[in-house]
């Protein structure tokens, strides 16, 4: 059987439930003052989940040809790559 | 066991579901949405090497800024892209008036955005903070006041969908303006959802 490019209304509240989870969880590392390497790790693995929700659910590219899911989620990867290595590099400062 | 005959009983409010891979809104918006990727991926690298470079100064900075709107207007922006995504499935079922009651949804927390946003800058002013101030102002104001540019953007298709939605202009078949503004205001919400830690969070 085919479905909606686009979800149900219950996977998509699913979604939306647990990405405010997720930010609760991020503003709570915040306030706590979480710091550090692995903090840092969390925070950009969680963040990366985000988005990775927005593009291939809320963005509807999981039903996407392949190239173009490739292209957004390739762009996610290096930002977020360029991101830790300049950290990384800030650490040894 | 599925048969091919599936799909000539299907009803109008199927005719739009996919049988294979599909690029949902017009393929136009999503070379302005990687073109729009690409400048924001290039701000967020200039803004961690400078930063790299300059640690001592930005995490004292940034430990200045009101990391609780930053948080609220993650929920508002996030909460409004999911108003637009059940905006889509309403269309899907041909609710046009759901669809468009969906949208005033999106349309009002993007506005809290804005309100957010300002009552951020006009706090930030006070204080004498300017692009010129320091290199952390510098790239705090541009980053996210480019980014404050593509949310108004984003509001003024929010109301055109809107409009668009009342007069039942959205239906299964003729979902393409619907979808193509869509994935723009998803763009502007997957953008914050790395602007975000990167400048406000991350030290």
């Amino acid at each position: 059987m085919t479905k909606s490019l686009h979800g149900t209304p219950r996977s998509s509240t699913i979604l939306w439930a647990t990405l405010l989870l997720a930010t609760f969880l991020t503003w709570s590392m915040g306030a706590l003052g979480e710091t550090g390497r692995w903090g840092v790790a969390a925070l950009a693995v969680i963040s990366f989940w985000k988005g990775a929700v927005i593009i291939l659910d809320f963005m509807a590219l999981r039903h996407a040809p392949l190239l173009w899911r490739a292209i957004t989620m390739g762009w996610m990867i290096v930002v977020w790559a360029v991101i830790a290595i300049a950290y990384i590099k800030g650490l040894a400062q | 066991m599925e048969t091919s005959t599936t799909t000539l009983s299907a009803s109008p409010a199927q005719a739009h579901v996919h049988a294979g891979p599909r690029l949902a809104g017009d393929l136009a918006i999503w070379f302005f949405i990687l073109a729009e990727l690409l400048a924001f991926g290039v701000f967020f690298a200039a803004y961690a090497f400078t930063r790299a470079n300059n640690i001592e100064l930005f995490n004292a900075e940034q430990a200045a800024l009101n990391r609780n709107a930053g948080a609220l207007n993650t929920v508002l922006l996030l909460t409004a892209s999911y108003f637009v995504v059940r905006a889509v499935q309403a269309a899907e079922r041909e609710a046009s008036r759901q669809c468009a009651n969906w949208l005033v949804g999106a349309i009002l927390t993007g506005f809290g955005f804005i309100v957010v946003k300002l009552g951020e800058y006009a706090a930030a002013f006070e204080h004498n903070i300017s692009l010129s101030s320091s290199p952390f102002h510098m790239f705090y104001l541009s980053l996210t006041f480019f980014h404050f540019m593509h949310v108004i953007l984003g509001l003024v298709i929010l109301i055109a969908m809107w409009n668009g939605a009342r007069q039942g202009r959205y239906r299964p078949g003729d979902m393409n303006g619907l979808e193509t503004g869509a994935a723009y205001w998803h763009m502007v919400d997957l953008v914050w959802l790395i602007l975000f830690p990167l400048v406000y969070v991350i030290h």
